[in-house]
């Protein structure tokens, strides 16, 4: 299952790909079509990143990821290098995962 | 302006672009090291993170493929959230396309290169200088880099993680929704952008006890997007 859900990913992503450097630019360069591919990454990564840090299987709970996305907003806002981002998170929900 | 002026300008234009398409990239692909780790948290045997590294080529399709999976969605919905991000790079390929100038078997590998950061590089350069040299250098020298290093770094990262054990005991579950916010973060300053991201964040979590996993995230994804579009004209 994960094996047919890489390789699918990778075929559509080429085509993707592949597809921008073939159409012909004013077909896909229509403001509602730029305005939904600017907005898209977003709503779908911050969907992404809700579900990630709350969501437990089918239920929404509260625990220790809380705390390393916390941390990831104050590393966000202070400028900090994505790899700190990522790591500083996971640090600090391990910590508070061994303390409670 | 002589021959010589001309190559002496090319010259150093060329090592300038070099010098930064090498920095940039050896950043950027530095992160292949969180998503080499976070995939095989997420379930994915060594090979298949490798795989996606290579065979996907982008960071953002790829952390949403395995964050869903890790998360007990189906792989039909991780398929369907990686390809709905990976779109933008449909309109990079749109942008970049008449600077390249390639064709045939160029235009296959070319298009594999196509991310966000060989875009920002390519557009970065003056298109009209040196015939173009200066742009077509930026892409093609910005996505081997990376290609090359994020594939690298991929695979430490996968080999590491396997080999620490519980990867929850290092907090990298927490890991994922930190590099989805990481990457989200520079492009909240959009018009709408934060309002799109509250509405998709609120239905992913209110859908998430009552949708199979996956699921709230494809549906957060068009709900978003429509607040967005209600909210104002489609002219930036």
């Amino acid at each position: 299952m994960i094996w047919a859900a890489v390789l699918a990913t990778s075929v559509g992503s080429y085509l993707l790909k592949l597809g921008g450097l073939s159409v012909p630019g004013h077909v896909l360069e229509r403001p509602l079509v730029r305005r939904i591919a600017i907005l898209m990454p977003i709503a779908l990564l911050v969907a992404l990143a809700a579900v990630q840090t709350f969501a437990s299987g089918m239920s929404v709970v509260l625990d220790a990821r809380a705390a390393g996305l916390a941390f990831a907003v104050v590393a966000l806002m202070l400028r900090a290098n994505f790899l700190i981002v990522i790591f500083g998170a996971a640090a600090l929900a391990a910590g508070v995962r061994a303390l409670s | 302006m002589s021959a010589e002026s001309v190559s002496a300008d090319w010259l150093a234009a060329r090592r300038e672009v070099a010098r930064d398409a090498l920095s940039l990239g050896l950043a950027v692909g530095t992160y292949g090291i969180s998503f080499g780790a976070l995939a095989t948290t997420a379930g994915l045997s060594v090979l298949q993170a490798c795989a996606l590294s290579v065979l996907t080529f982008t960071g953002g399709s790829q952390f949403a493929l395995v964050g869903v999976l890790g998360a007990g969605g189906s792989g039909v919905s991780g398929t369907l959230t990686a390809l709905l991000l990976g779109t933008r790079n449909t309109l990079y390929g749109l942008r970049i396309a008449p600077v390249l100038q390639v064709r045939g078997l160029r235009k296959a590998v070319a298009a594999h290169l196509v991310i966000d950061e060989s875009t920002a590089m390519t557009i970065a350069q003056d298109s009209t200088a040196h015939d173009g040299r200066a742009a077509r250098l930026a892409f093609w020298l910005t996505g081997v880099t990376i290609f090359v290093w994020w594939n690298t770094m991929t695979l430490v990262g996968a080999v590491g993680a396997a080999a620490l054990g519980n990867p929850e005991d290092f907090g990298l579950d927490a890991a994922v929704g930190a590099a989805f916010l990481a990457l989200v973060w520079p492009q909240l300053r959009v018009r709408g952008g934060w309002l799109v991201a509250a509405v998709a964040a609120a239905v992913a979590l209110l859908l998430t006890p009552w949708l199979t996993p996956g699921l709230p995230v494809l549906v957060a994804g068009v709900v978003g997007v429509a607040a967005g579009l209600a909210v104002g004209p489609t002219e930036d």
